[in-house]
Formats: C-alpha cells, structure tokens, sequence
C-alpha cells in the first residue's frame, strides 16, 4: 500500500511522516509519535480511552485517519501540563481519586479539557452526559465528575484572577 | 514536630492519603504492555474458529505467507513437537494452544499470523484460508449431559477420572461436594417450612478496559526469556512457563507492568501467550501480542455461569433450620477454571452466607459445553458472588413465602458478635463481624420503616406509574486465599511476600509477590511500611511484577493483596523494627527494654531528649552495625495466613420501575462495608464504587447469549453492556470497623466486596417491586425489555 506524506502539529510540534492512508489516527499517535498515552480499548468506537483534541474538537482517534490530520493540530494528554504544571484537569483527577489503573484517564482528561471549554461551569449531570463517551471500568464515575468539577472550579478561579 | 505531626507526616495506616500512581498515568507516562516497543519487534494476530464445534480437515498457510510484511504461520502441526499444542490449566484440566484437529468453540484459537506490523498481521489473518467439517453443538449445559449428547472433548476419551474425581458422562468435569448431606436432609424431612427456587447466575465477562497482550522476547544468545505481560500473578506464570518450555526458572522473567484493570481476567495463561513465547522462540525475535475487544469478551475468562437449585428450611417464624443447593456449572470447552487446586467450585460453600444455619449440604457439577473457558473472575473471590447471591436469593424468598420483613428475617437469623469465631455449617471459621450493628446503622440511615410505608402506599394506587423495589442485602465475603494446607495454585501453596530494603538514609524501598491492576498498593503498601517504621510513605517505594526482582507471591485476585501480602509487609517491617530497636538500644547505650517506640524513634523511657529515629537508626546500620549484628537493615517475610478474612456489608437499594417502559431507575444505593482496619480510606471508597458499578452492570444489563448454533451474540460493546457516567447511580457508602483478630494489622480485604453484595441487591430490588404480584424471583439481567416483559406477565404493564 502506497505511504502518504503527513505533516500534523501534535502538542504544538511540526511531525512529519510517511504513513498508510489506512493507519489510523492512534496508531500514528502510538507507533510513529510514540506518545502511548492514549489507548486502545474497543474497535467499536465506545470507549473513548483513545480520546485526543483535534483542532478544538474531542474525537476518538481509533475513529479517525492519520491522513486526515494533515494540517491540523492535535493535543495529546502528553501536551496538557505546562512547564511541569499539571493543568487543572489532571489536578482535578489527582485530588480527588478520579483514576485506578490509568487505562481511561488519558482519554478522560482529553475529553474534561475539551468539555471544560465547551461548558465552564457545568452541573453533576452535564458533567456525566459531557463524558459519556467514555468508559471507566475502576472507578464508578463518581469521582471523575468530582475531579471535573474541581478542575471547573480551579479554572474559574484562574480565569478570575487573570480578570 | 510534636506528635500529632509527625503521625501526620508519615501518611500511614488510615490516611487518605493521593495516589503515588498518578502522576505517572495523567501525564500518558504509564508503561503498559502495547506501550512496550523492542529493537525488531514483530507482531502476532490469530485467526480464530468461525465455527463453535467443528473438524478442522485443512489449514491452507501459503496465501498468508504471500502476504507483504508477513514472516510467519503457526499451527498445531508447528506446536506439537514443543508438546505446546495443548497447556495445562490451573482448573487441572488441558485447554487447546491452537485447534488440535477440531475447534471446541466459537472464536478458538486456530492459527497465528507474525508480521512485521499489526496491520500486516491482520491482512495475513485474513489470508489463511481453513476449511471445517461442522459438528453438532451443545450450548446448554442440562442437555450436555444427556446420554446421547455430543462428544465435545475427544481428547479425554476413556478418561473416567478427571482433575476433581470421577467423570459419569463424557460432557461431566466433576462433582464437588461440601456439608454434612444427611444433616441437611434430616433437617428438610422434619422442617415446617421449605422453599425451593431455580437461580441462574448468568454468564458475563470482566471486560477490563486493557485486553490482554504481551511482548514475548527470548534472546538465542543468552538462552534467555523475558516477557511482559497482562497477568495477575507473574511469579505462578514464570513457573509454568518453566515447567512447559524446560528453561530453568533463572533464565525466565515476566513482567507484569501497568496493567489496565485486570478483575480477575488476566490471572490464567491464554494461548495467545504461548503462541506470543513460541514465536519468539522460533523467530529469536520479540513478539508482541495485543488482542482486540471481541476477541477478549469471546474468549478469554468469562464470569459466573451457575444454575443453582436453592433450598431453605426454617420454622414458621422463620428461623432458618437447613439449606440444600446443587448447581449445574457451566464451564465451556477446557475447564480453565481459576481456583485453589482442591477447589473446583471454589470456596461456593460460603453459601449458608452470614447465617447461623446448622445443617447445610451444597454440590456443583461442572460441565462441558462448546464456549470459551472461564468461570472464575471479575471480582467473584472463587465463586462467592453466586454463593452470596443463592443465599440471599434464598432468604428472600423464604421471608416473602412467610411474610415476614426482609430485615428482620436476616436479623433473626444473623450469626451474633460474640459467636466469632463461628464455624460454618461448611467448615469455614468466619473471623470476626457484627452484622446486627451494621444492619441497624443502614436501616437506620436509609429510613427502612419510612421507604416500606412509601412502597405500602405505591402498592395501594392503582394509578401509580411505577413500581417501587427495596432490595436489602447482608453478606459475608472469603477473601484472602489463603492457608496452605487448605489452598494452593498448581501446588504452590497460596502464601504470599514481601522484601523491604531501607537504605542509609532512611529511605526504603520494597517489593510483594502481589501486582496491582490499579488498586492503588504501591500507595497503600507504602502507607503499612510508613507507620510500621516511623518511615514516610512518601520515601518508600513500592514495586511488584517484576519476578527477576519482587519476591515471589501468588499475585493479585481473590481480594488477596491486603489479607496475605499486608500481612507479609507488617510481618517484614517488624523484623526490620526489631533489629532497629536493638541498634538503637547500641546507639543509646541502654537495654532494649529501656526503649519506647513513639511514631518515627526508638526513645529512652522517662528521657524524652534521649532518643534514635529511624533515619538515624538506618545509617548506623550501614555506618556501623553494633557487634553481633549484620550490617544494613532489611528483611523478608513469606506469610502463609492462617485462615481467610471474613469482610461483611449490608447493602440496601431503592428502584423505580417504569410500568410503561420497563426501565429501572435506581432511586438510592447505600453500602456499608466492613473490611476491618481501613489502610486507606479514599482507596477503598475508589474500589467500592468501581464494584457497585459493575454490579449495577451485571445486574442490569450484562450477558453473553448464545444462538443454536454456538454463536455468541453481543461479543463487542455495540451490545456487551458497560453503563458510562450517565446510567451508573450515584452511590452512598458508609463502614464499622470489626477487625480480623488473626491479620497482623487487623485489616480484612474488600475490593470484591461490593461486586460479589451489589449484584443479588439489585435483584432483591427489582423482585421487591413485584413482591407484591405474587413474583419470587427473576432472572438477570434485568434489562427494561425483560423487566417489561414480567409487566406484561404481571398484569401491570401500562
């Protein structure tokens, strides 16, 4: 199968390579990037552990062609702290026991940093619908919903004093 | 630092202290298996049986082999010389590597491709083309064991006795009995009252969000073998790994890295781990091996899978007097059943459940039938959740025949406080537990008496949209496996370790023969070490899976990290604490019972100025070790417990079911857990929610159902139910502590707790809603369409 030239921003770095146009998205992400912090976790396009931001947008990345990236940017749970500063999302997940055995979190805090910006300060039950695309088997959801909301309230708070 | 801040500074036993674990996982710098990548790195895929019982009359390789990047195809033909084309199983039995001239179910494993990449491997799969000769099927365990079923294991052929005693029938595993059947049969033959009920624990699969994999790599040149691998008891895998390839045990290393949640699925070896080692063998060549999400529910362990025919016998006042229950197990192809060697059922015969019951008799019959193997997994501590679930069922129904309320028939029958340690009708010596308090408490809570008048009233009006249940359960867990003259794994008696090193300045680091799968030990463990030896928790570290470095130890199932491994960690940090007491009795030039241990220092009595702390005790070890003494300071300690640990909970459930819909609301759940001294308390409510959570799924919606064909139906998460935020209940937990007098730290396991009580607490919930019409008992899971359909045979479907 002939390779095609891919040129992506993926945490705000120019990667280049020559993949099949059937590779999907995570597993550019995973095997020629090597950032393995997104995961597989069905082939049914559920789980959501594979969840990365695509220009603004949570997708699930085993949905989604590498060579469709081409141009754009793309942010992977490597890319959300800051200078060695988690961001509020994986404080948030941190604080309040929102993980057991890691396998989802990548996912979950791509999707609660997207979903943050698309609601700011939102309630318990948007907080579940906001993230029911995916799928924890450790934790019971409880405490991720806690863990988004306190990433809400810290970036309210941050976004106040900045103000 | 005074005291209380120092305690404080230790984050030791009881400090919900974070996670350690963490930062690693949100910043994606976990190492999981598919994580791993090797210089040459090859990957494996399988073509599996399309068939559920069939004769495999060709295996076509050559266009395969055409494809680009495919390097290899194995069959059975290339296992047979290594005797690798079939394994054992810790159930005793043998389980095919791949197809041996007939496929025994659906989605068996019958070749593997190796490629250079997965894509390539996938394309090579594909290309193998095998052609079958269909046999007839047997999907229902009763008719299996009709006299002119199928023959499904050819290969037993003649085999009257099995792993587990004599064989009746050619589909029959074994039969296993427990109790003092002529008691309970007495029991029965004079009893005013019995009850009897059929209960089907249905089958379900653990699902871990990870599926299993590995990276096999064995080096020519060393004559070595490393592989990483999905597994929850690394040290066992190294020994079987030994015992079939004929490499000593030295030369073997399996690591077990992050695991992404393993409930009970990743304890046995796969075929696809053999396959994984064998090419590498071959190849001299890593080999990775990932499966996919319908390959993990199709075949690896499946769950539960128990008809079990439930008797009572009481007084009218519902005083229970016996209990009967006889199970047909449904096994699959090759019982590959994970259990202690001289359990085939497990400890099932937990199930006289946290009742004084005198007389009681349980028998299971295991059963071949065309599926995949399993039986024993997710969060089910050997069987105890369908032990729980019969009993409580049982007690239910009893008390709905009598009408008498259902916390009060279980108060009535409650082993009492000061009856610990109480022996089981079974022959089990529960340890410790006060469920009466405990039951109070959640009644208490909940407002039980005010919920019975709302549901009184529901009852009453004809027009109420809803039905509403209460489901109310108080069981008894085994968790903790366990004694070694009761318990081994393939004959290695089922102990388990821990090695603590501290170094010179006085931090330390420590190694168990358990692996967590996201249970938070090398938190907790470190939180047992810290208080034990005045060393914070945040200086030691904590490692397992690695069998080149941790001790060796049975793993992580059965809830058994914190009964024989805590236990392992207290006992190692003791003699290390003694050795630190003589040292500093050399240091301060008094005899050691001159000395007080206060939090974090050895210090003489009535002279607070005079004193050694732990960090200044370390680095006399290494500086200069008193005459007598060895330098350095760390110990060992293999634990083989002396009994189980007996974790209790009454769980109580509130739903509403839509009469028009069938769908069931959960109103309120609360949990109380009682699990003994509490290591970590935000742990624990972490694992409680995560167990009530796959008990709403079990209970709800969760099932594997196979057509007449022997095809299994569901097999992805398009129809394998996994509730997401939004369907799973907000959950209320509560606890007692009633220590395990016999645990070094007095802390009892929990983790499969609220698995093994929420799943018959729904249930209890959902016949509650129709207790009224007559209705007894309902099979799981209870999904809106059956729930509906038990409307429609009620008379109350709007």
């Amino acid at each position: 199968m002939g390779k095609k030239l891919v040129t992506v921003k993926v945490n705000g770095r120019t990667v280049e390579k020559a993949v099949e146009p059937r590779q999907l998205l995570v597993h550019f992400l995973r095997e020629e990037c090597s950032l393995t912090g997104a995961h597989i976790g069905c082939e049914t396009s559920h789980c959501g552990a594979c969840t990365v931001d695509i220009d603004g947008k949570s997708v699930k990345s085993c949905t989604h062609l590498a060579v469709q990236c081409e141009g754009s940017e793309v942010l992977t749970v490597e890319g959300l702290a800051q200078g060695g500063v988690l961001h509020a999302v994986q404080e948030g997940f941190y604080k309040e026991h929102g993980l057991q055995c890691g396998f989802c979190t990548p996912g979950m805090l791509m999707r609660a940093y997207r979903f943050l910006q698309e609601n700011p300060n939102p309630t318990e039950d948007e907080v579940r619908a906001g993230m029911s695309g995916n799928l924890c088997r450790c934790t019971g959801y409880q405490n991720i919903v806690k863990a988004v909301l306190y990433a809400a309230a810290k970036l309210q708070a941050t976004a106040k004093e900045a103000a | 630092m005074n005291a209380p801040e120092r305690i404080a500074a230790l984050q030791g036993l009881g400090d919900a202290r974070l996670r350690k674990e963490d930062a690693r996982f949100i910043q994606g710098k976990g190492n999981y298996v598919d994580d791993i990548k090797l210089p040459g790195l090859l990957h494996m895929d399988i073509v599996r049986s399309p068939l559920a019982h069939a004769r495999i009359k060709s295996i076509d390789k050559s266009e395969a082999l055409k494809v680009p990047g495919v390097i290899a195809v194995l069959t059975a033909e290339d296992l047979k010389p290594l005797k690798l084309h079939w394994m054992p199983t810790l159930a005793g039995d043998v389980a095919a590597v791949l197809a041996d001239g007939k496929v025994h179910f659906q989605m068996q494993e019958v070749a593997v491709v190796i490629a250079e990449d997965r894509y390539a491997a996938a394309d090579g799969v594909e290309a193998v083309q095998v052609e079958y000769e269909e046999l007839p099927v047997v999907i229902d365990p009763f008719a299996a064991l009709e006299p002119g079923a199928p023959v499904l294991r050819e290969d037993l052929a003649g085999k009257t006795e099995g792993a587990h005693g004599a064989r009746e029938h050619h589909n029959h595993i074994f039969t296993w009995e427990a109790g003092d059947k002529a008691a309970a049969d007495a029991a029965f033959a004079s009893a005013p009252v019995t009850v009897k009920e059929r209960i089907f624990y249905p089958r379900v699969h653990p699902c871990p969000l990870e599926t299993c994999g590995c990276v096999a790599s064995f080096d020519p040149v060393r004559g070595e073998l490393t592989t990483w691998m999905t597994s929850q008891a690394p040290h066992v895998v190294r020994t079987v790994v030994s015992l079939l390839s004929g490499l000593p045990e030295s030369k073997i290393r399996i690591v077990s890295p992050d695991i992404g949640g393993g409930f009970g699925n990743k304890v046995g070896v796969y075929p696809g781990y053999v396959c994984a080692i064998v090419a590498s063998i071959v190849l001299g060549k890593p080999v990775k091996w990932i499966e996919d999400r319908i390959e993990n529910i199709s075949t690896t362990a499946f769950a539960r899978d128990y008809h079990m025919d439930g008797e009572l016998a009481a007084t009218p006042d519902g005083k229970i007097l016996g209990l009967r229950v006889d199970v047909i197990a449904d096994h699959g192809a090759f019982d590959a059943c994970a259990d202690p060697t001289k359990y085939p059922a497990g400890l099932f015969h937990i199930c006289s459940g946290s009742y004084d019951i005198p007389a009681a008799w349980c028998r299971v019959k295991g059963v071949y039938t065309n599926k995949a193997p399993g039986g024993v997994a997710y969060r089910c501590s050997f069987r105890v959740t369908e032990a729980v679930y019969v009993i409580e069922r049982m007690v239910d129904i009893l008390a709905q025949k009598l009408g008498i309320d259902k916390a009060e028939i279980r108060a009535r029958n409650f082993i009492r406080k000061e009856q610990f340690p109480y022996h089981s009708p079974f022959g089990f010596e529960y340890d410790s537990g006060d469920y009466h308090t405990a039951l109070k408490k959640v009644l208490d809570t909940c407002d039980y008496p005010g919920l019975r008048a709302e549901q009184a009233k529901k009852r009453a009006d004809p027009n109420s949209p809803t039905l509403m249940g209460i489901g109310l359960v108080t069981f008894t867990e085994v968790v903790g496996a366990g004694p070694s003259k009761m318990c081994d794994i393939l004959g290695v008696g089922m102990f388990d370790s821990c090695e603590i090193r501290v170094h010179p300045t006085g931090s330390a680091i420590a190694r168990m023969g358990t692996i967590t799968q996201g249970q938070g030990h090398q938190t907790t463990y470190a939180q047992i070490i810290a208080t034990e030896l005045g060393i914070p928790s945040e200086v030691i570290q904590v490692e397992e899976g690695d069998t080149s470095t941790a001790p060796y130890g049975l793993g992580t199932y059965g809830s058994r990290s914190t009964p024989v491994a805590g236990a392992a960690i207290a006992l190692a940090a003791r003699k290390i604490h003694a050795k630190a007491r003589k040292i500093a009795a050399h240091l301060l030039e008094v005899g050691e019972n001159d000395l007080d241990w206060e939090i974090d220092r050895f210090k003489v009595k009535g002279d607070d100025a005079k004193f050694k702390t732990m960090k200044d005790i370390a680095w006399a070890a290494y500086h200069q070790a008193p005459p007598g003494l060895e330098p350095g300071l760390e110990a060992v300690h293999y634990y083989d417990p002396p009994n189980f640990t007996y974790p209790f909970g009454i769980y109580l459930c509130v739903v509403d079911i839509d009469r028009g819909t069938g769908e069931t609301q959960v109103r309120r759940f609360y949990a109380l857990d009682d699990c003994g001294t509490r290591i970590n308390p935000m742990i624990i409510e972490g694992q409680i929610h995560g167990g009530l959570t796959e008990g709403y799924a079990v209970a709800m919606g969760q099932q594997m159902p196979f057509d007449a064909q022997g095809n299994l139906l569901g097999n992805t998460l398009m129809d394998y139910f996994l509730p997401t935020a939004v369907e799973t209940p907000k959950w209320e937990t509560d606890f007692t502590v009633t220590p395990s007098p016999h645990h070094p730290i007095g802390a009892k396991g929990v983790a499969e707790s609220p698995h093994v009580g929420s799943i018959p607490t729904f249930t209890a919930a959902v016949v509650d809603a129709f207790a009224h019409l007559g209705v007894k008992h309902m099979t799981m899971p209870h999904s809106a369409y059956r729930v509906w359909k038990q409307l429609k045979e009620s008379g109350v479907a709007l």
